[in-house]
């Protein structure tokens, strides 16, 4: 987990995600197709090893930003470019639903606060299943385990749990194994929603080790961190999110 | 594209329409399929989902536009312009046909092996130990026991029975498979058994399929897109997590908006 995962040409450093004057506004048609702004002329670039910090109070649209980027919302107007491991940046609010699946395979990780799975798949396969998608790194069922259960011993998951399905998991737990199934396959860009939200000392201690990992490999992250220490301990620098004047 | 990989689609659907008389149900559709993608295609009962469904695997006649499949060697072919040999041909080898309902998909009076193998039988396999041997390998990748080879299935429960329709269309190593409804009707636990065997299998097999369903969260877990009817029309179309997370139509944010977490 040692390789460098881009290659740059020349000196300054390129940009992993380029978000420039990018607006979100959700229609809520069922309501009067009330509108809801919740970003307006956002801009944000994160460069290879460093990792940016959303701050701000709940509802600002720190989340929305990690969504947009991850080409899981749509974007009312700007342009989210996300460097694809060819080197081109590509517009994810343009780009069609392969390319995005494309770029999530191999350019981009996400950790939701949520784990949302098969319910009866074991955890160690969750983990391991992003290492065995289709057009992912040759690894066989078997290496992929291997790994898994590599990582799962890092985030100190009991090895009597790695056979069952997480949904009996506690909340801590459940959120571990997300968290290991997105490190196990390094991405050069890294999406990070409170990814230490339920985590006692010790493993939010683990995960602000293994952000500084990536960061020195030359990872880009951008992160939601709600406890000023982690934030601290990962971030090279913050956003702040302010709110936005509702158009009526 | 990114990667100039699997420059063509498997499944190219262009304009489609489809009528029963004077009463349009699909309206000007168009889809392409990739190897190894899962399409869900959700909307409410009467948004011509199954229609669209048999349209696209030859068993509707569309009164307009293109359905071409890539077959081996020879690139995207419109299916209707095939001969019905041909179409018979593609849908007892490269294609499958899950039903809603198993038994529509079952031969209910001969053995769960003969279910399994008639495939086989029908491509010109005649080996009776071959056959068994590849019946056998395959009850047990849907997990039925093979001890259960020679029952009927109608001594089998609705769970086995879908497994066993499963097995019977896969055992030709179709590229692509066509399912109407595939758990509904099923109790949860068997639903979370046979979503994690439809994933395997797509994933493992780089099965692409089309699944018909009415409900979102087997459409999270297993499509990587999705399409939503309504009146015959497709109104959205896109990423799956995006279509269910971020719906723009007011038909979907309505659908999204019905369950209980999508």
């Amino acid at each position: 987990m040692t390789q460098t995962l881009l290659h740059t040409s020349g000196s300054a450093p390129a940009a992993l995600l380029q978000m420039q004057r990018v607006s979100k506004t959700f229609v809520l048609h069922l309501q009067n197709s009330t509108a809801l702004p919740v970003l307006q002329d956002f801009d944000l670039q994160i460069l290879p090893g460093e990792c940016v910090r959303l701050s701000g109070p709940s509802g600002m649209g720190k989340s929305t930003v990690l969504k947009l980027a991850f080409g899981n919302y749509c974007a009312t107007a700007g342009q989210i470019l996300v460097r694809a491991t060819t080197g081109e940046m590509v517009d994810i609010t343009r780009a069609d639903a392969r390319t995005v699946l494309q770029l999530r395979s191999q350019a981009m990780g996400y950790v939701s606060q949520f784990l949302r799975v098969i319910p009866r798949v074991a955890a160690i396969d969750i983990v391991a299943e992003p290492l065995l998608e289709a057009g992912g790194a040759p690894f066989t069922p078997a290496q992929a385990r291997e790994l898994a259960s590599q990582w799962l011993q890092r985030l100190r998951i009991p090895p009597s749990l790695w056979q069952l399905p997480p949904a009996t998991f506690s909340g801590g737990e459940q959120q571990r194994i997300n968290i290991a199934r997105s490190f196990i396959k390094p991405r050069p860009l890294l999406l990070l929603d409170e990814p230490t939200a339920s985590l006692d000392p010790e493993n939010t201690q683990t995960v602000v080790e293994l952000v500084t990992e990536a960061r020195a490999q030359g990872v880009g992250i951008l992160g939601i961190f709600h406890d000023n220490a982690v934030a601290q301990a990962v971030a090279s620098r913050t956003v702040a999110m302010h709110p936005i004047r509702p158009t009526l | 594209m990114i990667s100039a990989q699997d420059p063509a689609p498997l499944l190219q659907v262009r304009n489609l329409c489809c009528a029963y008389g004077a009463r349009t149900v699909v309206r000007d559709i168009s889809l392409d399929l990739w190897p190894g993608e899962v399409l869900a295609v959700v909307g409410e009962s009467g948004s011509g989902k199954s229609t669209l469904l048999n349209a696209v695997a030859a068993r509707h006649t569309p009164i307009a536009g293109r359905v071409a499949f890539a077959l081996k060697g020879a690139g995207l072919q419109d299916i209707y312009a095939m001969t019905e040999a041909q179409r018979r041909m593609l849908a007892r080898t490269d294609w499958g046909f899950v039903h809603q309902n198993a038994a529509d998909g079952l031969r209910m009076n001969v053995s769960a092996g003969a279910n399994v193998a008639e495939r086989l039988m029908a491509l010109g396999q005649l080996h009776y130990g071959s056959l068994r041997a590849q019946a056998t390998h395959w009850l047990e990748r849907v997990e039925i026991s093979p001890s259960r080879m020679d029952d009927r299935p109608d001594t089998f429960s609705g769970g086995m029975r879908q497994r066993l329709q499963i097995a019977r269309n896969l055992i030709t190593q179709p590229r692509l498979v066509f399912m109407d409804e595939p758990t509904s009707g099923l109790d949860v636990s068997v639903q979370a058994r046979l979503l994690d065997m439809l994933r395997m299998l797509t994933r493992q097999m780089g099965l692409a399929a089309i699944i018909v369903t009415h409900d979102l969260a087997v459409a999270r877990l297993l499509a990587q897109r999705m399409l939503v009817m309504q009146g015959g029309v497709a109104v959205e179309a896109g990423l799956t997590d995006q279509v269910l997370d971020d719906p723009q139509h007011p038909y979907t944010q309505l659908l999204v908006s019905s369950v209980l977490q999508p």
